[in-house]
Protein backbone atom coordinates (compact mmCIF):
# COMPACT_ATOMS: atom_id res chain seq x y z
CA UNK A 1 0.00 0.00 0.00
CA UNK A 2 1.43 3.60 -1.17
CA UNK A 3 0.62 5.90 1.84
CA UNK A 4 0.30 9.01 0.89
CA UNK A 5 0.39 12.09 3.47
CA UNK A 6 0.92 10.82 6.70
CA UNK A 7 2.65 12.38 9.93
CA UNK A 8 5.43 9.69 10.16
CA UNK A 9 6.71 11.74 14.21
CA UNK A 10 6.66 14.76 15.68
CA UNK A 11 9.44 16.18 17.35
CA UNK A 12 8.80 18.96 20.36
CA UNK A 13 9.82 20.87 23.60
CA UNK A 14 6.19 20.72 25.15
CA UNK A 15 4.67 17.45 24.88
CA UNK A 16 1.94 18.18 26.28
CA UNK A 17 1.05 19.71 23.28
CA UNK A 18 0.91 16.56 21.16
CA UNK A 19 -0.83 12.78 21.57
CA UNK A 20 -2.10 10.06 18.86
CA UNK A 21 -0.41 7.27 17.41
CA UNK A 22 2.55 8.80 15.52
CA UNK A 23 5.39 8.65 16.92
CA UNK A 24 6.56 11.62 19.55
CA UNK A 25 10.30 12.57 20.25
CA UNK A 26 10.52 14.56 23.43
CA UNK A 27 13.28 17.04 23.17
CA UNK A 28 15.17 19.79 26.03
CA UNK A 29 15.86 22.70 23.63
CA UNK A 30 14.90 24.21 20.38
CA UNK A 31 18.69 23.19 18.92
CA UNK A 32 18.19 19.43 20.15
CA UNK A 33 14.55 19.83 18.35
CA UNK A 34 16.33 20.96 15.12
CA UNK A 35 18.73 18.29 14.74
CA UNK A 36 15.86 15.37 15.67
CA UNK A 37 14.09 16.85 13.04
CA UNK A 38 16.90 16.98 10.24
CA UNK A 39 17.95 13.37 11.53
CA UNK A 40 14.40 12.24 11.14
CA UNK A 41 13.70 13.65 7.78
CA UNK A 42 16.37 11.78 6.59
CA UNK A 43 15.82 8.44 7.83
CA UNK A 44 12.28 8.30 7.17
CA UNK A 45 12.03 10.07 3.62
CA UNK A 46 9.93 12.75 4.93
CA UNK A 47 9.80 16.79 5.48
CA UNK A 48 9.99 18.43 8.63
CA UNK A 49 7.57 20.95 8.78
CA UNK A 50 7.15 23.65 11.73
CA UNK A 51 3.65 24.03 12.80
CA UNK A 52 5.70 26.35 15.41
CA UNK A 53 8.29 27.02 17.26
CA UNK A 54 7.82 24.48 19.96
CA UNK A 55 6.09 21.58 17.30
CA UNK A 56 7.57 19.84 14.20
CA UNK A 57 6.35 17.35 12.22
CA UNK A 58 7.78 14.78 10.03
CA UNK A 59 5.62 14.36 6.83
CA UNK A 60 5.45 11.71 4.21
CA UNK A 61 4.07 13.62 0.97
CA UNK B 1 11.30 -3.21 -63.23
CA UNK B 2 7.79 -1.60 -63.97
CA UNK B 3 6.41 1.20 -64.43
CA UNK B 4 5.72 1.59 -60.70
CA UNK B 5 9.24 1.24 -59.72
CA UNK B 6 10.17 4.58 -59.78
CA UNK B 7 7.27 6.20 -58.33
CA UNK B 8 7.25 3.64 -55.45
CA UNK B 9 10.95 3.80 -54.67
CA UNK B 10 10.46 7.95 -54.71
CA UNK B 11 7.45 7.71 -52.56
CA UNK B 12 9.27 5.51 -49.68
CA UNK B 13 12.52 7.68 -49.93
CA UNK B 14 10.89 10.79 -49.23
CA UNK B 15 8.68 9.21 -46.43
CA UNK B 16 11.63 8.20 -44.91
CA UNK B 17 13.80 11.19 -45.49
CA UNK B 18 10.64 13.16 -43.94
CA UNK B 19 11.03 10.59 -40.85
CA UNK B 20 14.49 11.60 -40.10
CA UNK B 21 13.64 15.00 -40.67
CA UNK B 22 11.13 14.98 -37.65
CA UNK B 23 13.73 12.54 -35.82
CA UNK B 24 15.60 15.07 -33.58
CA UNK B 25 17.19 14.68 -30.03
CA UNK B 26 16.77 17.58 -28.79
CA UNK B 27 16.91 18.97 -24.85
CA UNK B 28 14.37 16.46 -23.97
CA UNK B 29 16.70 13.78 -24.28
CA UNK B 30 14.76 11.81 -26.26
CA UNK B 31 15.35 9.48 -28.14
CA UNK B 32 18.61 9.60 -26.62
CA UNK B 33 20.02 6.21 -28.02
CA UNK B 34 21.16 4.23 -31.29
CA UNK B 35 18.91 1.59 -30.82
CA UNK B 36 15.56 3.80 -30.31
CA UNK B 37 16.21 5.68 -33.21
CA UNK B 38 16.56 2.54 -35.20
CA UNK B 39 13.20 1.60 -33.70
CA UNK B 40 11.22 4.77 -34.90
CA UNK B 41 13.41 4.48 -38.63
CA UNK B 42 12.19 0.89 -39.48
CA UNK B 43 8.93 1.84 -38.65
CA UNK B 44 9.06 5.30 -40.66
CA UNK B 45 9.92 3.15 -43.32
CA UNK B 46 7.14 0.93 -42.90
CA UNK B 47 5.20 3.62 -42.97
CA UNK B 48 6.52 5.07 -45.71
CA UNK B 49 6.04 1.62 -47.86
CA UNK B 50 2.67 1.69 -46.94
CA UNK B 51 1.66 4.68 -47.82
CA UNK B 52 3.32 4.31 -51.32
CA UNK B 53 1.66 1.18 -52.31
CA UNK B 54 -1.71 2.23 -52.12
CA UNK B 55 -1.35 4.20 -55.06
CA UNK B 56 -0.32 1.30 -57.49
CA UNK B 57 -2.82 -1.49 -55.85
CA UNK B 58 -5.79 0.85 -56.68
CA UNK B 59 -4.63 2.16 -60.44
CA UNK B 60 -4.20 -2.08 -60.44
CA UNK B 61 -8.14 -2.51 -59.39
CA UNK B 62 -6.54 -4.15 -56.12
CA UNK B 63 -8.89 -2.20 -54.02
CA UNK B 64 -8.92 -4.66 -51.06
CA UNK B 65 -4.95 -3.77 -50.86
CA UNK B 66 -5.97 -0.56 -49.39
CA UNK B 67 -7.33 -2.67 -46.04
CA UNK B 68 -3.29 -2.56 -45.43
CA UNK B 69 -3.79 1.05 -44.37
CA UNK B 70 -5.65 -0.08 -41.43
CA UNK B 71 -3.43 -2.76 -40.58
CA UNK B 72 -0.92 0.05 -39.95
CA UNK B 73 -3.26 2.29 -38.17
CA UNK B 74 -3.11 -0.98 -35.21
CA UNK B 75 0.40 -0.86 -35.94
CA UNK B 76 0.85 2.54 -35.03
CA UNK B 77 -0.75 2.75 -32.24
CA UNK B 78 1.37 0.42 -30.86
CA UNK B 79 3.66 2.60 -31.33
CA UNK B 80 2.08 5.12 -28.98
CA UNK B 81 1.43 1.89 -26.62
CA UNK B 82 5.43 1.49 -26.49
CA UNK B 83 6.34 4.58 -25.69
CA UNK B 84 3.92 5.13 -23.40
CA UNK B 85 5.48 2.30 -21.18
CA UNK B 86 9.23 2.91 -22.20
CA UNK B 87 8.55 6.93 -20.62
CA UNK B 88 6.10 5.81 -17.60
CA UNK B 89 8.86 3.00 -16.79
CA UNK B 90 11.62 5.20 -16.77
CA UNK B 91 9.66 8.34 -15.23
CA UNK B 92 9.77 6.61 -11.70
CA UNK B 93 13.58 7.01 -11.66
CA UNK B 94 13.71 10.71 -12.71
CA UNK B 95 14.60 12.98 -9.77
CA UNK B 96 11.79 15.04 -11.68
CA UNK B 97 9.55 13.43 -13.43
CA UNK B 98 8.21 14.24 -16.69
CA UNK B 99 4.64 13.67 -15.46
CA UNK B 100 1.79 11.71 -17.16
CA UNK B 101 0.63 14.27 -19.62
CA UNK B 102 3.73 15.30 -21.23
CA UNK B 103 4.30 11.49 -21.72
CA UNK B 104 0.99 11.44 -23.38
CA UNK B 105 1.94 14.16 -25.42
CA UNK B 106 5.10 12.47 -26.81
CA UNK B 107 3.63 9.24 -27.40
CA UNK B 108 0.75 11.21 -28.98
CA UNK B 109 3.25 12.68 -31.10
CA UNK B 110 5.46 9.53 -32.34
CA UNK B 111 2.33 7.95 -32.97
CA UNK B 112 0.99 11.03 -35.55
CA UNK B 113 4.67 11.46 -37.03
CA UNK B 114 4.02 8.06 -38.77
CA UNK B 115 0.86 8.86 -39.87
CA UNK B 116 2.52 12.21 -41.92
CA UNK B 117 4.80 9.96 -43.40
CA UNK B 118 2.35 7.72 -45.03
CA UNK B 119 0.19 10.56 -45.81
CA UNK B 120 3.46 12.55 -47.45
CA UNK B 121 4.49 9.22 -49.29
CA UNK B 122 1.06 8.55 -50.65
CA UNK B 123 0.49 11.99 -52.35
CA UNK B 124 4.37 12.36 -53.56
CA UNK B 125 3.25 8.65 -54.94
CA UNK B 126 0.07 10.23 -56.49
CA UNK B 127 1.98 12.84 -58.28
CA UNK B 128 4.32 11.17 -59.76
CA UNK B 129 2.39 8.84 -61.60
CA UNK B 130 -0.73 10.97 -61.95
CA UNK B 131 1.72 13.77 -63.40
CA UNK B 132 5.28 13.59 -63.64
CA UNK B 133 8.67 13.31 -61.43
CA UNK B 134 8.68 17.43 -60.81
CA UNK B 135 5.07 17.66 -59.39
CA UNK B 136 6.22 14.81 -57.12
CA UNK B 137 9.10 16.69 -55.86
CA UNK B 138 7.34 20.24 -55.37
CA UNK B 139 4.94 17.62 -53.04
CA UNK B 140 7.78 16.62 -51.04
CA UNK B 141 8.72 20.04 -50.27
CA UNK B 142 5.18 21.34 -49.40
CA UNK B 143 4.57 17.96 -47.34
CA UNK B 144 8.15 19.11 -45.35
CA UNK B 145 7.37 22.44 -44.83
CA UNK B 146 3.48 21.24 -43.78
CA UNK B 147 5.04 18.66 -41.59
CA UNK B 148 7.28 21.01 -39.85
CA UNK B 149 4.83 23.39 -39.22
CA UNK B 150 2.42 20.90 -37.61
CA UNK B 151 4.82 19.48 -35.29
CA UNK B 152 5.71 22.52 -33.95
CA UNK B 153 2.90 23.17 -31.13
CA UNK B 154 3.06 26.36 -29.33
CA UNK B 155 5.14 27.33 -26.31
CA UNK B 156 4.55 28.80 -22.77
CA UNK B 157 5.87 32.17 -24.31
CA UNK B 158 2.85 32.69 -26.27
CA UNK B 159 0.44 31.78 -23.46
CA UNK B 160 2.16 33.92 -20.40
CA UNK B 161 5.01 36.18 -19.61
CA UNK B 162 7.67 34.92 -17.15
CA UNK B 163 9.49 37.59 -14.76
CA UNK B 164 11.75 36.24 -11.81
CA UNK B 165 10.65 37.10 -8.69
CA UNK B 166 12.55 36.90 -5.27
CA UNK B 167 11.95 33.52 -3.05
CA UNK B 168 11.09 34.29 0.89
CA UNK B 169 10.46 32.68 4.10
CA UNK B 170 7.25 33.92 6.39
CA UNK B 171 8.14 32.00 9.52
CA UNK B 172 8.32 28.44 7.84
CA UNK B 173 6.37 28.97 4.93
CA UNK B 174 8.18 29.47 1.70
CA UNK B 175 6.49 31.95 -0.71
CA UNK B 176 7.62 33.03 -4.40
CA UNK B 177 6.45 36.68 -4.42
CA UNK B 178 3.36 36.46 -2.26
CA UNK B 179 2.48 32.63 -3.76
CA UNK B 180 2.75 30.25 -1.14
CA UNK B 181 4.47 27.34 -2.29
CA UNK B 182 5.33 24.54 0.87
CA UNK B 183 6.30 24.86 4.84
CA UNK B 184 9.76 24.32 5.48
CA UNK B 185 10.64 23.95 9.24
CA UNK B 186 14.69 23.33 9.29
CA UNK B 187 16.55 26.29 9.29
CA UNK B 188 19.94 24.80 7.16
CA UNK B 189 17.08 23.42 5.02
CA UNK B 190 15.81 26.98 4.46
CA UNK B 191 19.34 28.42 4.07
CA UNK B 192 19.80 26.20 1.00
CA UNK B 193 16.65 26.53 -0.45
CA UNK B 194 17.79 30.43 -0.40
CA UNK B 195 20.97 29.73 -1.43
CA UNK B 196 20.25 27.85 -4.39
CA UNK B 197 16.45 27.72 -4.92
CA UNK B 198 15.10 30.95 -7.93
CA UNK B 199 11.56 31.81 -8.08
CA UNK B 200 9.58 32.61 -11.06
CA UNK B 201 5.97 33.90 -11.47
CA UNK B 202 4.11 33.30 -15.03
CA UNK B 203 1.05 35.72 -15.41
CA UNK B 204 -1.76 34.40 -18.39
CA UNK B 205 -2.02 36.79 -21.17
CA UNK B 206 -5.96 35.61 -21.03
CA UNK B 207 -8.94 34.27 -19.23
CA UNK B 208 -8.99 30.89 -21.14
CA UNK B 209 -4.61 30.04 -20.72
CA UNK B 210 -5.36 30.12 -16.48
CA UNK B 211 -6.84 26.45 -16.75
CA UNK B 212 -4.42 25.30 -18.91
CA UNK B 213 -1.21 26.68 -16.58
CA UNK B 214 -3.18 25.50 -13.66
CA UNK B 215 -3.20 21.73 -15.16
CA UNK B 216 -1.13 19.52 -13.06
CA UNK B 217 0.86 18.06 -16.49
CA UNK B 218 1.04 21.04 -17.42
CA UNK B 219 3.12 22.30 -14.11
CA UNK B 220 5.52 19.19 -13.93
CA UNK B 221 6.08 19.37 -17.75
CA UNK B 222 7.96 22.90 -16.25
CA UNK B 223 9.58 21.51 -13.89
CA UNK B 224 10.78 18.52 -15.77
CA UNK B 225 12.25 20.76 -18.90
CA UNK B 226 13.81 23.10 -16.36
CA UNK B 227 15.36 20.26 -13.94
CA UNK B 228 17.04 18.38 -17.08
CA UNK B 229 18.60 21.74 -18.68
CA UNK B 230 20.06 23.44 -15.67
CA UNK B 231 20.30 20.06 -13.32
CA UNK B 232 18.56 19.87 -10.29
CA UNK B 233 19.84 20.45 -6.25
CA UNK B 234 18.57 17.27 -4.77
CA UNK B 235 18.39 13.80 -4.56
CA UNK B 236 16.56 10.82 -3.78
CA UNK B 237 15.85 11.03 0.55
CA UNK B 238 15.82 14.75 0.57
CA UNK B 239 11.87 15.51 0.15
CA UNK B 240 12.32 18.67 0.97
CA UNK B 241 14.53 19.73 -1.55
CA UNK B 242 11.68 19.29 -4.45
CA UNK B 243 11.12 22.06 -7.39
CA UNK B 244 7.14 22.83 -7.15
CA UNK B 245 4.79 25.02 -8.65
CA UNK B 246 1.48 26.53 -6.85
CA UNK B 247 -0.87 28.61 -8.00
CA UNK B 248 -2.57 31.80 -6.87
CA UNK B 249 -6.06 31.40 -6.74
CA UNK B 250 -7.02 34.95 -6.53
CA UNK B 251 -5.80 35.57 -10.39
CA UNK B 252 -4.63 32.98 -11.99
CA UNK B 253 -0.77 33.44 -11.63
CA UNK B 254 1.54 30.32 -10.60
CA UNK B 255 4.42 30.56 -8.82
CA UNK B 256 7.31 28.41 -9.93
CA UNK B 257 10.29 27.10 -7.67
CA UNK B 258 13.07 25.45 -8.80
CA UNK B 259 16.47 24.37 -6.99
CA UNK B 260 18.79 24.99 -10.42
CA UNK B 261 22.69 23.03 -9.99
CA UNK B 262 23.39 25.98 -12.29
CA UNK B 263 22.04 29.58 -10.82
CA UNK B 264 21.77 31.52 -14.31
CA UNK B 265 18.27 33.65 -14.15
CA UNK B 266 18.32 34.26 -17.29
CA UNK B 267 18.70 31.09 -19.29
CA UNK B 268 15.96 29.41 -16.91
CA UNK B 269 13.88 32.15 -18.05
CA UNK B 270 14.51 31.32 -21.59
CA UNK B 271 13.82 27.56 -20.69
CA UNK B 272 10.36 28.23 -19.00
CA UNK B 273 8.91 30.12 -22.27
CA UNK B 274 10.32 27.08 -24.44
CA UNK B 275 8.30 24.99 -22.44
CA UNK B 276 5.53 23.42 -24.72
CA UNK B 277 1.84 23.45 -24.16
CA UNK B 278 0.61 20.52 -23.71
CA UNK B 279 -1.85 19.32 -25.97
CA UNK B 280 -3.45 17.66 -23.27
CA UNK B 281 -3.26 20.61 -21.10
CA UNK B 282 -5.25 23.22 -23.25
CA UNK B 283 -8.78 24.18 -22.53
CA UNK B 284 -10.87 26.88 -23.83
CA UNK B 285 -13.63 27.90 -21.46
CA UNK B 286 -13.81 30.79 -24.03
CA UNK B 287 -15.00 29.26 -26.69
CA UNK B 288 -18.11 28.25 -25.37
CA UNK B 289 -20.66 31.25 -26.47
CA UNK B 290 -22.66 33.04 -23.32
CA UNK B 291 -26.00 32.06 -23.30
CA UNK B 292 -28.34 34.73 -24.47
CA UNK B 293 -30.58 35.45 -21.39
CA UNK B 294 -34.69 36.70 -22.31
Amino acid sequence: MKMEKAILASVTTQENKVHGSAAVFKCETKEEMEAVAANLEAILDGIAHALSDQLYIIVKH
Amino acid sequence: MNEYTYPIILGILVGTALRVFMLRTDYRQYPTYLHGKIIHLSLGFIAAALGTIAIPSIMEKEFTAVTFLTLAASQFREVRNMERNTLTEMDSYELVPRGNTYIEGIAVAFESRNYLVIFTSFVVTLCYLALNVWVALGAAVICFLLSGMLMSGSKLSDIVTVEEKSISFDGAGLYVDNIYIMNIGLPERQEEILKYGMGFVLTPKEFSVRSTIANLGQRQAILHDVSVTLGVFRDSGTPALVPLIKRDLNDGRIGVFILPQEKDSKRAKEIIEHVPVLENAIQMPSKKGRRKHS
